[in-house]
């Protein structure tokens, strides 16, 4: 199975990436961008065919190591 | 007083913070991350700064999984003094032993320069033999420095005397130099026994490379 994981900061935690590419969207032209987040995907290739023991997996992987609770939201797709 | 100074792969302020503190008359031995343990007899740990494991996923998140952070959180957790320096206070507040995290800074530049703090709080073991208000020049060297709390978090740190140092003008007023929830440099956790900064005191030693201050700072845990 395939878990597919993204991270991003916490609305309300400001994102200076995201906020680059947006002033760099608007100047390149690009018009009616009115956010930009930049988070990251991790990709996670697990030997188990049981989906509900995968998610759990992946979300006790993610509150440990993958996302920092303090600062970062994440979502979990298994596929 | 005897140091231990901590060393995982990427770490590369391990020999200036011997330096410091053997200038000031201290012993010091440095600790492999693999370690399980911790030499017996210390009084103080310190994380120093550099890039463990890269910075990769986010800086800290990976070193504090390292077999030495395990001895040091129960080091702490029983009360003993632990100092982490840049990357070090990111290893800190990773490992859930200082509150809060540090994230990019808000102009995504590494910044490396000379800069004023100002002396928040000194009721603690780290900056008891600095002056409340005082200025000190000491250097920034990160890019991932940007400390950030919630607002319930922040109202705890205030409460509780634990922001220890706030980036400021050479007047001691607050300036944003990374975005730093209240400019905020170093914090400590309510025990008061774990302290974290993102400016290098041990590259402030000499008056020769422009500021001695580093030295005033790391002489507090001279009486431990």
């Amino acid at each position: 199975m395939t878990a597919v994981v993204n991270v991003f900061l916490k609305e309300g935690v400001l994102d200076p990436q995201g906020k680059a590419a947006h002033h760099a969207l608007d100047s390149l032209g690009f018009e009616g961008v009115t956010d930009v987040r930049i988070g990251k995907q991790i990709i996670i290739q697990l030997d188990t065919q049981d989906k509900t023991k995968a998610q759990a997996e992946v979300k006790e992987m993610c509150e440990t190591l993958l996302a920092n609770t303090v600062i970062e939201d994440y979502t979990i797709e298994i596929n | 007083m005897k140091v231990a100074v901590l060393r995982f792969p990427g770490t590369n302020c391990e020999f200036d913070t011997q330096y410091a503190f053997e200038k000031l008359g201290h012993t010091t031995e440095l600790v492999w991350h693999e370690n399980q343990a911790l030499p017996t007899d210390i009084d103080l740990v310190v994380v120093p700064g550099g890039f463990s494991y890269g910075d990769y996923l986010r800086s800290g998140s990976i070193a504090r999984f390292s077999p030495v952070m395990k001895a040091v959180t129960t080091y702490a957790n029983d009360g003993g003094k632990v100092l982490g320096i840049c990357n070090g206070f990111q290893i800190l507040t990773e490992a859930g032993l200082l509150p809060g995290a540090l994230k990019r800074n808000n102009n995504l530049h590494f910044i490396s320069k000379h800069q004023n703090l100002c002396v928040v709080n000194n009721d603690n073991p780290f900056l008891n033999k600095c002056s409340k208000g005082e200025v000190l020049n000491i250097p920034i060297a990160h890019a991932d420095g940007n400390y950030y709390i919630d607002d319930e978090g922040l109202k705890k740190l205030e409460k509780n005397e634990q922001i220890l140092l706030r980036y400021s003008d050479s007047e001691g007023n607050p300036v944003v130099v990374n975005g730093s929830v209240t400019s905020i440099a170093g914090v400590c956790n309510e025990n008061k026994n774990v302290f974290g900064l993102m400016p290098h005191p041990e590259r402030a030693l000499e008056e020769i490379l422009g500021s001695v201050d580093g030295l005033r700072m790391l002489k507090g845990f001279d009486t431990l």
